[in-house]
């Protein structure tokens, strides 16, 4: 039971705010590796199909968390849809193209990007895109390499604040038994000495008890 | 004698003896295959080249005109439906494709079928309605940049796959540079494709190490893009318009051969097989 284990886990480990910290310096890493002028991480939301800006760096930083894009349209759509990495550069004038939803937000359009899909398990759970790299230098099959393995380390990141979040949603259903161990794993842990012990105790009992 | 192979009822699935010569070659393969026996001269007239991807851009002058474009739909119970596209395209992706593709065989016929815009969740079953529709109407070559990870198509990409090959569909797909394992670049019976850093449009090397088999051209790759611009661009997905375009060529002049004659010719005129004479 999977989600009882992450439930019981959330109750004593990070909080989405570390989390989400997490994801923030991923971010900023991916604008300083490549010198950009931003940075984002989009998380693909299952329940809705879309995508959601879940973390940004740069141009245009604070509007756009938490805006939502449809999951297969644009360069972003996409990434997420053919889970392969794509860079395009000296896009000019349009703003239709794949920065759009940046450019409506903020009125920051990229001229270029770097997008790749963020991969757990072979299934995307999201992008991270890289915009307006210097372009002085022509881009090589290196820097492409170098973009999907600084993925895999995003896809992590992503893929912890994702766990944290579903594993908050059935804690926060207080009803659920999953909810009930959390709380009890939750107040062992803010317990000391004597009670702590004696808390200790009475759970190795229960224990006992569960395998008969 | 026997009647001509082309004559007889399909499939045959045996050859009774004294009929070998019923099975007449349509074609005379040289002693060496080269780029001039290839596509010399060929501008691609004659083949209808589908790009399977976000749509295209009509009137973007580096794609030109369409001969056909539709859009793939997926229900909410996975039912596919194909209706005329008026959308265009929904990324630039596909446009894209279609530019590199006009540039090597400008006389070649570009269809779009467009399989993505059914959000993430249809993705899977656009792509699976969408080549299904594809190798249905018996396009030459079909350019898939696109794949999925998704098992459960797996299997039913890979008789669609091997349906077009038998059917005389080429089917051109992008290998993924990321370390995924992801449908249908990876059967045998099409042609998979990743990048190579150099700038020749038909430069391209066989690979004898698959599963990925031709490198082509895919790194700063100027492309046309949405609103009738350029762009610049890098990805496995514009090397796969190159190796479709050759393909378009050897067909245009050499229009009866099968797929894996054609992945033979790729093979001898490959950049690096080429210049060892073999």
């Amino acid at each position: 039971m999977p989600e009882l284990r992450a439930a019981v886990a959330a109750g004593v480990l990070a909080n989405e705010e570390a989390h989400r910290a997490l994801l923030q310096a991923t971010v900023e890493v991916a604008r300083g590796i490549f010198a950009a002028k931003a940075s984002t991480i989009f998380l693909y939301d299952d329940t809705t199909d879309e995508l959601v800006f879940e973390a940004v760096s740069g141009e245009g930083s604070q509007e756009l968390l938490g805006h939502r894009i449809p999951s297969s349209t644009g360069i972003a759509g996409w990434t997420l849809v053919t889970r392969q990495p794509l860079v395009l550069e000296d896009v000019t004038k349009d703003p239709r193209w794949g920065g759009q939803a940046i450019a409506e937000q903020t009125g920051y359009v990229p001229k270029g990007l770097m997008s790749v899909p963020l991969l757990h398990e072979e299934e995307p759970v999201g992008v991270l895109q890289v915009l307006d790299r210097p372009t002085d230098a022509r881009f090589s099959l290196h820097e492409m390499d170098l973009l999907g393995l600084f993925g895999n380390q995003a896809a992590i990141a992503l893929d912890l604040l994702r766990r944290a979040r579903s594993a908050r949603a059935v804690l926060d259903d207080a009803g659920t038994d999953a909810a009930l161990l959390a709380r009890v794993a939750e107040n062992l842990e803010g317990l000391e000495g004597k009670r702590r012990a004696a808390g200790v105790d009475l759970l190795r009992s229960l224990e006992a008890l569960f395998k008969g | 004698m026997a009647e001509p192979a082309t004559e007889r009822p399909l499939p045959a699935w045996s050859l009774p003896s004294g009929t070998a010569e019923s099975l007449e070659l349509p074609t005379e393969w040289p002693g060496q295959v080269t780029r001039e026996w290839a596509w010399g001269g060929s501008t691609g007239k004659g083949i209808r080249v589908c790009i399977l991807d976000s749509g295209i851009e009509g009137d973007h002058p580096m794609v030109g005109e369409l001969a056909g474009a539709v859009a793939v739909e997926v229900g909410p119970d996975d039912e596919i439906t194909v209706a005329d596209d008026a959308e265009g395209d929904l990324c630039g992706h596909g446009t894209a494709c279609a530019g590199i593709v006009r540039a090597l065989a400008p006389d070649c016929e570009l269809y779009s079928v467009r399989v993505l815009g059914a959000g993430f969740t249809g993705s899977g079953s656009a792509l699976l309605g969408g080549l299904r529709y594809a190798v249905e109407q018996g396009y030459e070559v079909i350019n898939m940049s696109l794949s999925t990870t998704k098992s459960q198509f797996a299997g039913l990409l890979h008789e669609v796959a091997d349906r077009a090959y038998f059917k005389r569909t080429v089917l051109v797909a992008s290998a993924h540079n990321m370390p995924v394992e992801s449908y249908p670049w990876r059967f045998s019976s099409v042609i998979s494709v990743g990048s190579h850093e150099e700038t020749g449009a038909d430069t391209f090397y066989y690979n004898p190490n698959p599963p990925v088999e031709f490198f082509a051209r895919g790194v700063d790759v100027e492309v046309a893009w949405l609103g009738r611009t350029k762009a610049r661009s890098t990805g496995n997905s514009f090397a796969t318009p190159h190796m479709s375009g050759i393909c378009a060529l050897i067909l245009g002049k050499h229009p009866e051969l099968t797929p894996f004659q054609l992945k033979s010719a790729l093979y001898l005129t490959a950049t690096n097989v080429e210049a060892r004479g073999a």
